[in-house]
């Protein structure tokens, strides 16, 4: 019994780590990643003891030291307690998402069998339905604690946008349990065993796209970012945050960008599959298995499903120095006038070809 | 153990109900009200009811009572008076009114011995088990809640558009 | 295992503290408030006897619950803010035009 609670503690720790070293990472790629895709150098004056040769990682490290030694600064007519409650409720339920993505197969250590997946759950995907609609309070009390019209503005917009956007997540989502006939994650990316044939892009092609865009939206990046737009509502709901809650906020942007990449990777990326191996080592396409020892197995199970989340993050990254921002209305129309229809008519289709395969 | 469990949860959801009802501060009441529902869903767990606990947080906590904090922000300005009645009549009807009603239900239950829970399907409180009722012998029913859902998005509309300025 | 009374006397007490606050409360929107946490206490026991009895049933029941309680806040939120706009007035007591 407390064996197995210190193996589910390590693995969250284990995956609380990842997250927010990728977090981190991925703030740093945004700088220069824009700066690639804007045709410029980006930010590359930090340096360390005035050792400058590293150039990037340097900046990586300036960041957030940065935020964490930064001043809080409380604006004096604001409510202290829920100041101080809305950048935990924005980020603590994104972290705690990722106790039901599977990151591998079955860990065989010493006798023990254990699954690569913090917790297995009953309800499976739609705990991050829970995790979604949780979230919204960060925004709405992150608006309304600051005092201010401005932001009050932007955090009621910002989670009317969330809430519109859920549905369409949702329906995204359904169609994908329909299909696999599961809600559980980890059975979803055994059923896609098998090469990139058997993943299932190839089978939902249009939950894919619908499950990006609400994404997308659900974190308030580019191009749904009016709530939080750098150029018209100055921060919007966090312009009253500064030191390690602003770094709270900023932080929640990148982890729900990893929490989308990791949900497409898991249902329709095959997760942790890698092309042709088996759980005993590499198939040959002629027959026969090429073994490997079960460790080297499960450690490239992981790396590719790391693979998979880091070219998806990346990804939106590139769509968001891409596209232009979309105005409220636009946005509000097309999460109810085209993502919502959409989605439905996916579950049907998808619906009527189950019943009709069967 | 389960014991300790449920007494701390009820400790708290009891806290929270009276926050909910006695707190000035409408936001604040609102706060109380979003963890009682996140602690019921945690009872609901302990209940094997994984489904419903996980519906409770996203149609309760996370739609219901986003819509009452908007509500509460955009228009919940304090006025004139306090946040209480101000009858001390009426505070003791209701004092003895809701006092009398949780004793009486408590004395009930006290004495009327319940058989320990019978063990349900293995797949108690998962979403095939309640899907397989809810769609075949509960169909009516569900059928007529989302007509009814439907009446009631046309009608908070038309009530909160409002006049259109001539 | 906690013997299903309890739980029912947890939802008897926080059904009887949602009725004292629609009594005693003057904001409409704090009333509304506590006529959810009355729901929210007949769910808790819907539940506890649906684990005693080991049917679905009343997770079925719970769900309509939480429909009806979804449908019921929108419209009473939407009568909520017409009356507000109307009247200028969140309380109770000062909305009571149709009393004798």
């Amino acid at each position: 019994m407390g064996l197995e609670f210190a193996i589910t503690a390590a693995k969250a720790v284990v995956v609380v780590l990842m997250v927010l070293s990728l977090a981190g990472l991925l703030g740093w790629v945004e700088r220069k990643g824009s700066a690639l895709i804007q045709d410029r150098i980006g930010a590359n004056r930090a340096s360390v003891f005035g050792f400058a040769g590293l150039g990037l990682v340097n900046t990586m490290v300036a960041d957030p030291i940065k935020f964490l030694t930064k001043e809080d600064v409380v604006p004096a007519s604001v409510d202290r307690r829920l100041h101080l409650l809305a950048p935990c409720i924005n980020l603590f339920p994104a972290l705690i998402t990722f106790a039901v993505i599977p990151f591998g197969d079955m860990l065989r250590i010493g006798g023990r069998e254990i699954p690569l997946q913090v917790a297995q759950l009953d309800i499976g995907v739609l705990y991050v339905l829970v995790m979604a609609s949780v979230g919204v309070y960060g925004v709405v009390l992150g608006g309304w604690a600051s005092n201010n019209p401005w932001s009050l503005l932007g955090g009621l917009r910002g989670s009317a946008q969330m809430i519109s956007y859920e549905i369409a997540m949702g329906l995204a989502l359904i169609s994908a349990i329909l299909f696999y006939g599961t809600v559980d994650l980890q059975a979803m990316v055994r059923a896609q065993a098998g090469g990139p044939l058997a993943w299932g892009f190839v089978y939902q092609p249009v939950s894919l796209l619908l499950l990006l865009t609400a994404g997308i939206a659900e974190s308030k990046r580019v191009p749904f970012d009016l709530p939080e737009s750098e150029s018209e509502l100055v921060s919007g709901y966090f312009t009253e945050y500064s030191g390690v809650k602003h770094l709270m906020f900023f932080m929640t942007d990148f982890v729900e960008v990893i929490i989308v990449s990791g949900l497409i990777a898991t249902i329709f990326l095959g997760g942790w599959q890698v092309p042709y191996l088996e759980a005993q080592g590499f198939a040959r396409p002629g027959g026969g298995i090429v073994p490997l020892p079960h460790l080297v197995v499960s450690l490239l199970q992981v790396a590719a499903f790391t693979v998979k989340v880091v070219i998806l993050c990346w990804l939106q990254i590139v769509i968001r120095w891409t596209l232009p921002r979309f105005r409220y209305d636009q946005l509000m129309r097309l999460g109810w006038k085209g993502l919502v229809p959409l989605g439905l008519a996916n579950v049907m289709v998808t619906a009527l070809a189950v019943v009709g395969i069967e | 153990m389960a014991l300790a469990v449920f007494g701390v949860l009820a400790t708290l959801l009891l806290v929270g109900a009276l926050t909910v009802v006695l707190h000035p501060d409408s936001v604040y009441s609102a706060l109380a009200l979003i963890g009682v529902m996140a602690l019921l869903a945690v009872v609901f767990v302990t209940l094997e009811a994984h489904l419903i606990a996980a519906l409770q947080i996203i149609v309760y906590a996370g739609a219901i009572m986003v819509l009452f904090l908007f509500v509460i922000m955009l228009i919940g300005r304090p006025g004139s008076g306090g946040p209480f009645a101000s009858s001390r009549i009426l505070w003791a009807a209701s004092g003895l009114g809701a006092g009398g009603l949780a004793i009486g239900v408590g004395t009930m239950v006290a004495k009327s011995a319940l058989a320990p829970p019978e063990a349900g399907r293995p797949e108690f409180g998962t979403t095939t088990a309640v899907a397989r009722e809810l769609f075949t012998t509960y169909l009516l029913p569900f059928e007529l809640t989302s007509v009814l859902l439907l009446i009631a998005v046309v009608g908070a509309v038309v009530l909160a558009k409002g006049r259109p300025r001539a | 295992m906690v013997p299903t009374g309890y739980y029912v006397i947890l939802a008897a007490a926080l059904f009887a503290v949602g009725a004292l606050g629609v009594l005693i409360r003057r904001n409409l929107i704090v009333i509304f408030m506590a006529i959810e946490l009355m729901l929210n206490a007949v769910n808790l026991a819907f539940v506890a006897f649906a684990r005693q009895l080991g049917s679905s049933d009343g997770h079925v029941f719970v769900l309509f619950v939480m429909t009806v309680a979804a449908a019921e806040a929108a419209v009473g939120l939407a009568i909520i803010i017409a009356v507000v706009r109307n009247r200028e007035s969140i309380f109770a007591d000062q909305n009571a035009l149709l009393r004798w």
